[in-house]
Formats: structure tokens, sequence, C-alpha cells
């Protein structure tokens, strides 16, 4: 049996056949059905996201198992021709399916690197399959490996620590200067996309109220509706400031909206209370100078992203600790999918019994030294005979299995039942295909 | 000198201590936190248990001569520092706490340790109660001075927008600056119950409460200072930067007077 995966994503497939394959919701449950009724299938799993659609299957003949999930796909979107979704699948097998899943759900390979998003993804599409009844030993153990996995990356290394877009690293940046969002207000001034997302995000981290100031009184009064706050007027901004701890700004202004006078005399009115400038607009909006008023902090667009960049970097550094985990777990793994092919367990069954048969022997027969050559092959065939026959019936059951995916259980318990060891040789690793 | 074993365990504890906080100031990772803790813990222990036995042989107070001082000055001050973890978990202030009780501590083990003969004139109650609360106070403004030395490292960092492994250690700015005020806030009434009773004891040693002794001279400039920092975070928002500068001036005052008046001025506080 191998494991076999076609997929594609965000590295090979543009977005307009990544969408045309994905499969939304409501339609996973009858998509994976389908894919189960195709003879060669035994098991399979479908994670679908926006920037993936993968494939996840057991087979008993990979070329064969490759093909019908091809089919599958095409027969899901009958308008993209083959060739058209063939030149973007990655295939991988055994192994390289290991891998690669271990890596996706640990967000390795995600677009940005850390997202959390994905392993809330692979859960959901495991539990779908489950639900369905798709999956078996193999998947089973597969997809609950690599939920291990992505977690013993994320606590074992920082990869999702710090912020990676620009709104989050104002919030991270605004922990920073204050202890508790909770008792603090912001301001957002002008309503760039930007500065919407910046204000949201401070809503979300628990802030207490957004003053929403904009030359347009009732655009601000809609967007404070729509963070629960309070809109005030554009030339009262400045006097709202005095009370205000976090400023957004994003208009649209050519020129300076913030100067350095006015800032100065309201860090005196706030008694030195510290007052965090945010100024995502460009041109930019707020004085770069009142950077240097004591207890005042300004952050440009440029500041933010280059905050980006550097977690960005630091993301990048503890994914190669990531890699060394999964290769880690990989290893371990495929040393419990090799250990499940049946003739192995049958070779190690066979060799754990002659060898206590041998022991037995040899023990008896040296309590027995007047036994007569003829009367020694006897009893050495009589043992024999015993060990045959009782061996018969189990090694029929475990051939018989051998090409189902119950012979896998069936190995698994002759292996604990007897205790034995499975050798794996390095040497039948099967390459990645691609 | 059941005590002086006791003392040693303390001061090799903190040894440990002040290793592991500093080694996870500079580590990528947490770094080994239970170990900091618990390493303290038992250094906190050791030195409670070489204070009173040694109260118990010497039959007074231990807090006589400069080694004393500078023993249960770092005792009050690994006090501090557990109680403000207990209820503000700031992780990074054992690796600023513990090295200066690690100074304080050797400097104290460098002096004579033995316990002498007390004078008579300093046999009163009022010398125990009024060195506890003076270097109690003293305890708490070390505290300050470190949040204050830590505020101004985090306002560096935000100000030039450097953003290294310690900036993401520190706590925030309110936070730091909370402490600073929460230190002296605490230290001040320390501080002049220490004067009080200290001049109750001139009284009964001198006959006159207040003799411009250098040491009494001092900590009244100190006294003054330090209302004068409250008062003005309270009426004129003297906070953040303002208040941590003014928490590391006070400090060199409070190590001026502590020790540097009986290095440099004569006058009758010769112990202590």
């Amino acid at each position: 049996m191998d494991i076999i995966l076609v997929g594609l994503s965000h590295n090979t497939a543009p977005v307009e056949i990544r969408e045309c394959l994905s499969f939304s919701g409501e339609h996973l449950p009858a998509g994976i059905l389908k894919l189960r009724d195709y003879e060669e299938i035994l098991e399979c799993v479908i994670l679908s996201t926006c920037n993936r659609v993968e494939v996840y299957a057991t087979v008993e003949k990979p070329e064969l198992g490759v093909a019908r999930v091809k089919d599958f796909l095409h027969a899901c979107q009958p308008d993209l021709p083959l060739e058209k979704i063939t030149q973007h699948l990655y295939i991988h097998k055994n192994e390289g399916v290991i891998r690669h899943l271990f890596r996706v759900a640990a967000s390795l390979d995600s677009m940005v690197i850390g997202e959390t998003q994905i392993l809330g993804q692979v859960k959901d599409a495991f539990d779908c399959a489950l639900l369905n009844k798709t999956t078996g030993v193999v998947l089973n153990k597969l997809f609950k490996k690599s939920i291990f996995t992505a977690k013993r990356v994320r606590t074992e290394t920082r990869i999702g620590e710090s912020a990676v877009s620009i709104s989050f690293a104002a919030v991270e940046l605004a922990r920073k200067i204050f202890s508790n969002l909770r008792n603090k207000t912001g301001m957002l001034i002008g309503a760039g996309e930007m500065g919407e997302l910046a204000a949201q995000n401070l809503v979300n981290s628990g802030i207490k109220e957004i003053v929403v100031s904009n030359r347009n009184y009732d655009r601000a009064l809609d967007l404070a509706r729509l963070y629960n706050g309070r809109a005030a007027r554009f030339e009262d901004f400045l006097q709202e400031m005095v009370n205000v701890d976090v400023v957004i700004c994003s208009t649209g202004a050519p020129n300076y909206v913030i100067r350095f006078e006015e800032v100065q005399d309201i860090i005196h009115r706030r008694k030195n209370r510290p007052l965090f400038f945010i100024d995502i607009s460009v041109p930019r909006n707020i004085d770069p100078e009142i950077n240097k008023i004591g207890n005042v902090f300004l952050y440009d667009i440029d500041d933010l992203q280059s905050v980006v960049e550097t977690n960005l970097k630091t993301r990048k550094e503890e994914a190669e600790k990531g890699e060394h985990i999964v290769a880690e777990e990989v290893g371990k793994f495929t040393q419990w999918f090799k250990s499940l092919e049946v003739v192995p367990t049958i070779i190690a069954l066979k060799d754990r019994m002659e060898e206590i048969r041998r022991k037995e022997l040899e023990r008896t027969m040296g309590r027995l030294r007047s036994l007569s050559p003829e009367e020694v092959q006897i009893i050495d065939g009589l043992t024999n005979t015993i060990i045959n026959k009782i061996l018969h019936n189990p090694l029929v059951a475990l051939k018989l299995e051998a090409h189902s995916t119950n012979g896998l259980l069936y190995a698994e318990a002759v292996r604990k039942l007897f205790d034995l060891e499975i050798k794996v040789s390095e040497k039948e690793t099967p390459g990645e295909e691609s | 000198m059941l005590n002086i074993l006791f003392f040693k365990i303390a001061l090799g504890a903190y040894f440990l201590s002040t290793a592991s906080f500093l080694y996870q100031l500079i580590s990528r990772r947490e770094g080994p936190r239970r170990f900091s803790y618990a390493i303290t813990g038992v250094g906190f222990l050791s030195h409670t248990l070489a204070l009173i036995i040694r109260t118990i042989e010497a039959a007074h107070i231990p807090i006589t001569n400069m080694h004393e001082a500078m023993s249960f000055f770092s005792w009050a001050l690994v006090l501090a520092f557990l109680l403000i973890e207990y209820k503000y978990r700031i992780y990074v202030l054992g690796s600023f706490v513990l090295p200066l009780t690690f100074i304080s501590l050797i400097s104290s083990s460098a002096l004579p340790m033995e316990i002498k003969m007390l004078d008579p004139m300093l046999q009163s109650a009022w010398l125990g109660v009024h060195t506890i609360f003076a270097i109690m106070g003293a305890a708490a403004f070390s505290i300050a001075f470190l949040a204050g030395v830590m505020y101004l490292l985090q306002e560096w960092f935000l100000k030039s927008k450097r953003f290294n492994i310690l900036y993401s250690k520190l706590p925030s700015l309110d936070l730091l600056d909370e402490l600073n005020y929460r230190a002296i806030s605490f230290g001040f009434p320390l501080l002049t119950l220490g004067i009080i009773t200290g001049s109750i004891w001139a009284e009964y040693a001198w006959g006159t409460y207040w003799n411009w002794d250098p040491k009494q001279t001092w900590s009244l400039i100190l006294w003054l200072f330090y209302a004068g920092m409250l008062h003005s975070r309270l009426s004129a928002g003297w906070r953040g930067k303002k208040a941590a500068y003014m928490a590391i001036i006070g400090f060199v005052g409070v190590v001026f007077t502590f020790v540097g008046v009986n290095m440099l001025l004569q006058g009758k506080h010769i112990f202590v």
C-alpha cells in the first residue's frame, strides 16, 4: 500500500485555477464521497483552502491511484481541460506525502510562514473525512501526527510569535507602550483602508473606545458605529487628542495635518501621559519631528513595514528550526508506516518462533543425553510441526489481508502481541516524485 | 557560626540565580525560568535563616555594621523582587535585581563578618527599628532605580525603532513607570519612619533629636528629593522619562547616603 498526494497550491497554480478546483464547505463531503467511490482509492482526505487544493489518499497501485485522482479533479471541473489542471499539479508518494503534509500543517509551506489558520483547516479537512468515514488506519494516524507536529513546531519555535502585518505590528507596538489597552482610547483620523484595518485591530485587542474624525462627518458617524465608538468633527480632533492614547492617521491630505507645536502643547496638557501616533498616510500627515517630543512615539508606514520585515526574518529563521522538527517526525512516521508492511511482519514472526523453538530444543537436549540421533531427529521434527501448525492460520490470515487496510491492523496486532522488531532498510525508501 | 554558613549558601545561590537571569536576558528563548526562580527562592530562604540565626547568636537585630547593613539590604531587595513578581510577573526584572543583589551581598561578604559586642550606646530597640526602616526604604528606592533604567532602555528602543531581544523581553513603558511610582510611594514612608525613629534614638543616645550629622543631613536631602518627586508626578505630571531619570538620581543619593557618607565625611554615624 502507498500514500499518494495530488495537489496544487499558491506555489504552483495561479488563483484562477485554485478557485476553480477548490471545494467550499458544503461541497466537500460530496466530493470526498465521490472520490471514495473509485475502486482504487482506499482512504482519502481532501484539504481545500484558498491557497491550496490537495488530495491525500492511500492506494494499492500509486500510478493508477494518481490517475484516478486526476480523473476525479477533472470530473469535478469538466470545463477545465485536464492538461490545464495537470500542469499545475504536484504529486508525492509515501515519505514525500508525509513530509509535505507535516510542513503544510506546521505552516512552513504557507504564503505567510507561521500563520495559524492552516492548522485549523487541516483539522477541518480531517474531521470532514472522519465524519464521512473515508479514512482508515494510515490517514488517521498521518493527520493526527501532522497536527501533533504542527503543535510541536508552534511551541518549540517562535514561528508564530510576532506580527507580520502592518496593522498588527501597530497593535503590538501599542502594547509595548501601554500595559493595558482596555483603559485606553484610540482615535482614527481620516478613513484610509489601512487605517480602518488598524483601528479594527485595536478594537479586537480590547481598546476601550475609538473616536473617529473625518472631514466628511457622515462617514465618521458610519465608521464610529462600526467600531461601537464615537465620531468627532474634523475641526475638533486636536482637542480630542488630549484624551486619547493612540492616534491612527490616514487621511489623503497632501501636507502635515498634525504639527510639532500642536503636539507639544497637547502633551503638556495631557500631563505627559504617553501618546502613540501611527501615520499610515502617504504622503505623511504627521510632522516626523514630533518623535523627538518626550512621551510621544511616532511610527510611519515605513517604520511599521520594517518592523514587519524584521518579524518575517525572525519567522524564517524559526522556520529552519521547524524544518528540523518536521524531519524528525517524518522519520518516526515513515518508520511506523513501513513496519506496517505484512511481509516483513510474517518473516519476523517466523524468525521469532524459530528462535524460541531452537533455544528450548537445545535446553531439553542438554538434559536428555541418552537419546539416539534418530530420536533427536524425531523430537526436532515434532517441535517443527507444532510451530507450523500454530502459525498456519495466522499466516494465512495475514497473507489474505495483506492488501487491504485491515491487513495493517493485523500486522500491527501481531507485532505488538509477539513483540516483533521489524528492521526497515533505508534503501527501500521510495523517493519523491514530482 | 551557623549564620555564616547559611549566608554563604545564599551567596552561592544568588551567584547561580544572577547567572541564570543574565543568561535569559541574552537568550532568544524564554530561558531557564523555573531554575531562576527556584534558585532565587533557595537563596532567599537560606539568607532569611542566616539573619534569624545571627539575631539569636548576637541577641540583637544584626544591623550594626557595614557587613550586616549590606546583607540586610540584599535580603530586602530580594523580598521586594519576590513581592513584585507575585503581583506583576515581570520576569525580566530578575535580570536587573539579582545582579544588584549579588554585588551588594558579595561586597558584604568582603567586610568583617564576626559578631562584635555592641557599644552600650547602641543598645536600644530604636536602633534596630531605625535601621530596618532605613534599609527597606533604600531597597524600595533601588527597585525604582532599576525600573527607571528599564524604562529608559525601553523608551530608547521605541523611539529609535530598534527591536532586539531585550526590547521583546522588557514590559510596557506604562508598567515600568507604574513600578517606579509604586516603589517610591512605598519607599518614601519607610524613609520617613527611618528618619523619625532615628531621631528618637538619637535623643536617647546623644540627648538631641537632630544634630546635623552628615548622615542626617543627607537623609533629609533625600527625603526632600523624593517628596518633590512624588509631588511633581501628581501635580505637574512628571512621569515617564523624567520620573525614570529622577529615580536614577535619587538612587545615586541613596548610595551616597548609605555608603559614601561614611567614607568621605566625618560624623557620629560611623557604624552604618
